[in-house]
């Protein structure tokens, strides 16, 4: 099992970081955002029987929670891998 | 056969489900007591943590709420669910990779203070212990009107079964049963879900019925219950904000927060036996509470629809009393449905104007568990609704349980005050601790103090801002400090308790009210089961503010911190046990 170096471990951690920031941002646009925030506007929209902004806040925004962890999970194990710092079995 | 019978045979069956599993699955070890051996894979401890996350408010409480509610109750729906990416993201992985078994652990170890273990101890046990007081009143509640015993021993019957598997098997017990609890509440309020869906709509998936027209109409379901509830006098159901946009949007913050800050919900995530499973496993956690969470805003619309048109069949034509349906009878009884005929006309006017309202009392709660009598659904249908709500409510009083119980023998007992315990003895003792937390969440659900009705949102407010930033900053900062985590959690629970105790009186009793002339939502608006997340940022802003002017955490300290951010060699911290 090598050991990660300190310039590595900190490289692993900001990616993993902005990693963080990228899908908070998703997280925060499809529940504050289109939920909350721009529920007005969104709800000009209608699709089917859903008013837009009334979807997101009801069915969207969950159903994107969902994909942002597993895109996540994803994610960190190909970094995971990359920086060899895998858990042995 | 008669619906009562139907209950008993289902409801037993399950109940028997559960003993099997307690016998199974007892624990050996401390470590299978804490976490199950940290061996659970990561979908099963998914369906766990759905289980222990959905209490008896998910499965009975939250339909009823956003039925009444509109769109403002989308809170609960991104509120309870998006707390999930946060635990996924900025705690599980970490928390796991540190390998302990409990909460107020990692925070006495990382802030290097018994102290931090304390105050986290205090504040994990007030936000267990208020929140297992609702699951005890829904057991009661639940057993009282479907198997017509009275609401003691609906409660003692429950307390009997949790005590067998939680602490025979401790995590291990809970965590199979909890799985079997999982699959009969999720059939229970997706079957009579889908029914209604059909009925309604022809869709079966509730989702897309809720999206759907109505069966031989052009007009979509939400169109015509926008237009219904608005002849009657209440606001648009799709656009009805809660209070303002900034409270919709604290009270979100606070629950995603506060979700993810709840020890009960964290501990789960140390059973499973690898950093990338704790990631993987939140999600599908995620998946599971997903299925009930997008099924509840189109069971809350269908169900109020269903009861406006069984009110007003016709416009302006309102049900006649006598002639009103046998489910109406029924909940008239329990007293959570109340009509008055005050214009003496023989037909229930419902309105939206207190003046001339003839459906004096509408109990939210009775929602789901009335909605498969209103569709006329067949008896085995309702007998699984209620072993479905007895589900959830066993299911998470369980995980809460183990919670306080190892917060009491392990943080306090083996970390604190006799750290030469043996493991045997440390069993024991566990035991002996889930024994004492059963007979006192029992004796509250006899007894409920005068603050059990708020208790759910004070948990949350509590975990929201207390547990969850010291949580946050122990991970994200190696700079901040014992005196600074301490002082921010010891702010941050005050602010929210003041906030809370200001507007309900002090322990929820509403004589002991103090500073009134403040008024209500005084707070930029928001209201008081929205205020954790004011609550969090105090506790954020004390803790780094304190920490800059206080010695630096010592190097091993730092050196932990970094050590938890990669998950390489979880195991090591593991032999330290």
């Amino acid at each position: 099992m090598s050991h990660l170096s300190e310039k590595s471990a900190q490289e692993y951690w900001r990616r993993n970081k902005a990693l963080m920031v990228k899908l908070g941002i998703i997280w925060f646009i499809v529940s504050y955002g289109c939920g909350i925030l721009l529920v007005d506007v969104l709800n000009q929209i209608q699709i089917g029987g859903y008013k837009l902004g009334f979807w997101f806040a009801q069915q969207g925004a969950i159903y994107t929670f969902i994909g942002l962890i597993f895109y996540y999970t994803r994610a960190m194990h190909k970094l995971d891998k990359e920086f060899n710092v895998e858990e042995q079995d | 056969m008669d619906l009562a019978f139907i209950t008993y045979i289902v409801v037993g069956f399950t109940f028997a489900i559960y003993i099997g599993i307690a016998i199974w699955a007892r624990a050996g070890s401390t470590k299978e007591f804490y976490v199950a051996g940290g061996g659970v894979h990561p979908v099963a401890n998914g369906m766990a943590t759905a289980a222990d996350w959905m209490s008896a408010a998910s499965f009975i409480g939250m339909a009823g709420l956003i039925a009444f509610m509109g769109y403002g109750g989308s809170v609960f729906l991104m509120g309870w669910t998006g707390g999930y990416v946060i635990l996924a993201m900025l705690l599980a992985p970490y928390l796991r990779k540190y390998g302990k078994f409990t909460v107020p652990e990692f925070i006495g170890d990382r802030f290097y203070s018994d102290t931090a273990r304390i105050v986290a101890v205090i504040c994990l046990i007030i936000c267990s212990v208020t929140y297992v007081i609702g699951q005890m009143k829904g057991i009661g509640v639940a057993f009282s009107r479907f198997l017509e015993t009275d609401y003691e021993t609906g409660l003692y019957t429950g307390m009997i079964i949790v005590f067998f598997y939680a602490v025979l098997g401790g995590m291990k017990g809970i965590t199979y049963t909890q799985i079997a609890q999982y699959c009969v509440l999720i059939l229970a309020y997706t079957i009579p879900a889908i029914f209604i869906s059909l009925q309604l709509t022809g869709n079966p998936l509730p989702q897309l019925g809720l999206g759907s027209t109505l069966v031989g109409t052009d007009t979509y379901l939400l169109d015509k219950l926008d237009q219904t509830v608005q002849m009657l006098g209440f606001a648009e159901y799709t656009t009805n904000t809660r209070i303002s946009t900034l409270n919709m949007f604290a009270y979100t913050a606070s629950l995603m927060i506060g979700t993810a800050g709840l020890p009960h919900v964290i501990i789960r995530f140390f059973t499973v036996p690898k950093v990338k499973d704790a990631r993987s496993s939140a999600g599908w956690a995620l998946v599971f509470i997903a299925i009930l969470y997008t099924t509840a805003p189109a069971v809350a619309g269908m169900a109020r629809l269903n009861i406006m048109q069984t009110i007003e069949p016709s416009p302006g034509e309102y049900l006649k009393i006598d002639e009103r349906p046998e489910w109406f009878r029924n909940w008239e009884t329990t007293g959570l449905l109340e009509i008055e005929d005050k214009n003496g006309d023989g037909r229930i006017q419902y309105s939206a104007d207190p003046e001339t309202n003839e459906l004096v009392k509408l109990d939210r709660d009775i929602l789901v568990l009335a909605n498969p009598e209103i569709a006329q659904l067949p008896n085995w249908v309702i007998a699984l609704v209620a072993a479905g709500g007895l589900a959830a409510a066993l299911s998470t009083a369980a995980g809460l349980l183990l919670a306080i119980s190892s917060a009491i023998s392990h943080d306090l007992l083996k970390s604190t005050f006799m750290p030469n315990i043996s493991e045997k003895a440390e069993l024991n003792a566990s035991r002996g601790a889930m024994a004492l937390a059963i007979a006192g969440a029992g004796y509250l659900g006899l007894h409920p103090p005068g603050f059990a009705a708020g208790t759910v949102a004070l948990a949350f407010g509590l975990a929201a801002s207390s547990i969850f930033p010291a949580l946050m900053m122990g991970i994200f900062s190696q700079k901040v400090t014992r005196e600074g985590a301490v002082a921010g959690m010891l702010c941050g629970i005050g602010m929210t308790l003041f906030y809370v105790f200001q507007h309900k009186g002090i322990m929820f009793v509403a004589d002991w009210t103090y500073l009134e002339g403040l008024g209500s939502n005084w707070f930029l608006g928001i209201e008081p089961n929205a205020f954790g997340v004011v609550g969090a940022i105090v506790n954020f802003a004390v803790a780094l503010a304190v920490s800059k002017v206080t010695a630096e955490p010592p190097e091993r300290i730092q050196d932990l911190v970094e050590d938890i951010r990669v998950p390489m060699g979880s195991d090591v911290a593991h032999a330290h046990h």
